[in-house]
């Protein structure tokens, strides 16, 4: 009898490495910008003053009377402090994504088809989701 | 013993600190207060906080870390304390914490995945395909979460809470669940595995069974995920391992994973949306990520069971506040 394969298959670690590196890049990405706005080094698109006060009304709100943009409308307002932290989030939100994409590679060249179909389709999946394709339900 | 004492003692009192700062941030801003005198704000102008900037974000700080140790001694995820407690005590909306909440369960599901999967303690064959359902549910449930009245979030989310508390209570997992034989879809997913456990060196083989109901029960995980940016290890665990058959081991390692890939579309929703505001969002973050690592290393030496009851204490609380809240009393 055989014994089991206790071992990670390797695209199993390939997509840990890339977790790996990606996740603390990003959180690393996440306090140097955090401490340029809350320093003051780079000034904020919202006001301090502002997002005390608005941070308790609904995000509607908050988005109209501080003329906010939704979607990806934050990446053109990359030279204020405040959305120069979403650098790190968007880091940490697509990370998964670009884990995916040589995982359905190494499926497909493994003839795993089922899997490579199933990691594909959550590739398109997580990219409709960071799109901002649809929108336009928050009160 | 004299170790454990000392460490208990530090806990404890970290614990009472924690409540202590609540209390006290709870009685000086009111979120009830602080939402009607916000509200008066936006029509004239004035303050809402007596604080000045910094000091909501830096209690949350100190707050998400003792959170952090408190959630890995009872063994359940950050956001689902997050939410509710820092939804209830803190005067940001909800909308803002549920955004808060799913990246601060993100980040901690992405740190510990490299180690899970490199010790096969979470399973790609496992995850891959729950993944994909559970993730495009959490986008459904993440409108449905934002396009619905606040109240009704706030009552729906007070009876989940609640409900997560009795789960904890009365859920028994199983170490090492028998499965007899794999359904022919777990067969077709190849959803087996063996890993090793290194206290004894033994190598533990297991299989799945029982795959279209799981499946079809992760739709409903995800709606919840996405709704009310909770995370959702409380009910993926329970499925993996007593309804699928997973070893708790590896149930819980690829619980953790799924939320990384989960919880990845329902943020990405809730910052297309604008919910997601840095300076409350990034202390809790690195607040709870940091109370992570200390209590991982207190989890070796500290008896968790006193915490785990209090957390369920402190989930009926907080539910029950949050359904009271949702239902307007």
């Amino acid at each position: 009898m055989n014994k089991p394969e206790t071992n990670a298959p390797a695209e199993q670690i390939a997509y840990a490495n890339i977790l790996f590196y990606g996740c603390w890049s990003g959180l690393a990405l996440m306090l140097v910008t955090y401490l340029l706005y809350v320093t003051g080094i780079m000034d904020p698109y919202v006001s301090m003053d502002n997002v005390i006060k608005y941070w308790s009304l609904p995000v509607g709100q908050y988005l109209t009377d501080n003329n906010v943009p939704t979607g990806w409308g934050w990446a053109t307002l990359l030279t204020n402090g405040d959305f120069l932290n979403f650098l790190g989030i968007a880091l940490l939100g697509g990370l998964t994504i670009v884990a995916y994409i040589p995982l359905t590679i190494t499926y497909f060249k493994k003839k795993d088809f089922a899997f490579a179909i199933i990691a594909f389709l959550e590739v398109l999946v997580l990219c409709f989701a960071a799109s901002g394709i649809v929108g336009g339900g928050a009160h | 013993m004299k170790l454990n004492t000392k460490w208990m003692r530090i806990l404890g009192g970290a614990a009472m600190g924690a409540l202590l700062l609540v209390t006290l941030a709870w009685a000086s801003n009111n979120p009830e207060l602080a939402d009607e005198a916000a509200k008066q704000l936006a029509e004239a102008t004035g303050t809402t906080s007596a604080l000045p900037w910094w000091g909501w974000p830096t209690i949350l700080l100190f707050f998400c870390f003792i959170l952090g140790i408190i959630a890995v001694l009872a063994g359940v995820g950050g956001g689902v304390l997050y939410v509710p407690l820092v939804s209830g005590f803190f005067p940001f909306h909800l909308d803002f914490v549920r955004g808060a909440g799913l990246l601060v369960a993100l980040a901690g599901a992405l740190a510990a995945g490299p180690g899970l999967l490199k010790r096969n303690l979470a399973s790609l064959r496992l995850a891959l395909p729950v993944a994909l359902i559970a993730s495009s549910c959490a986008i459904v449930g993440a409108f449905l979460g934002l396009a619905l009245p606040n109240h009704i979030v706030q009552m729906c989310l007070g009876g989940t809470i609640m409900g997560i508390a009795i789960l904890l209570l009365l859920s028994k997992n199983t170490a090492r669940p028998v499965v007899e034989k794999q359904d022919a879809l777990s067969l077709a997913f190849g959803m087996r595995g063996a890993y090793m456990e290194p206290a004894t060196g033994e190598i533990v083989e297991w299989k799945t069974h029982r795959t279209v109901m799981g499946l079809l029960l992760f739709i409903v995980i995800g709606i919840m995920a996405g709704m009310f940016g909770l995370g959702a290890g409380w009910a993926n665990v329970p499925v993996l391992n007593l309804l699928m058959g997973a070893p708790l081991k590896v149930a819980v390692g690829t619980s953790k994973f799924l939320l990384s890939i989960t919880d990845t579309s329902a943020a990405w929703v809730y910052l297309n949306q604008g919910c997601v505001i840095p300076l409350m969002a990034i202390p809790s973050i690195v607040g709870l990520m940091m109370g992570s690592f200390v209590g991982v290393r207190l989890l070796a030496i500290a008896k968790p069971t006193f915490i785990r009851y209090m957390v369920i204490g402190v989930l009926l609380f907080a539910g029950g506040k949050a359904l009271a809240k949702g239902l307007g009393f």
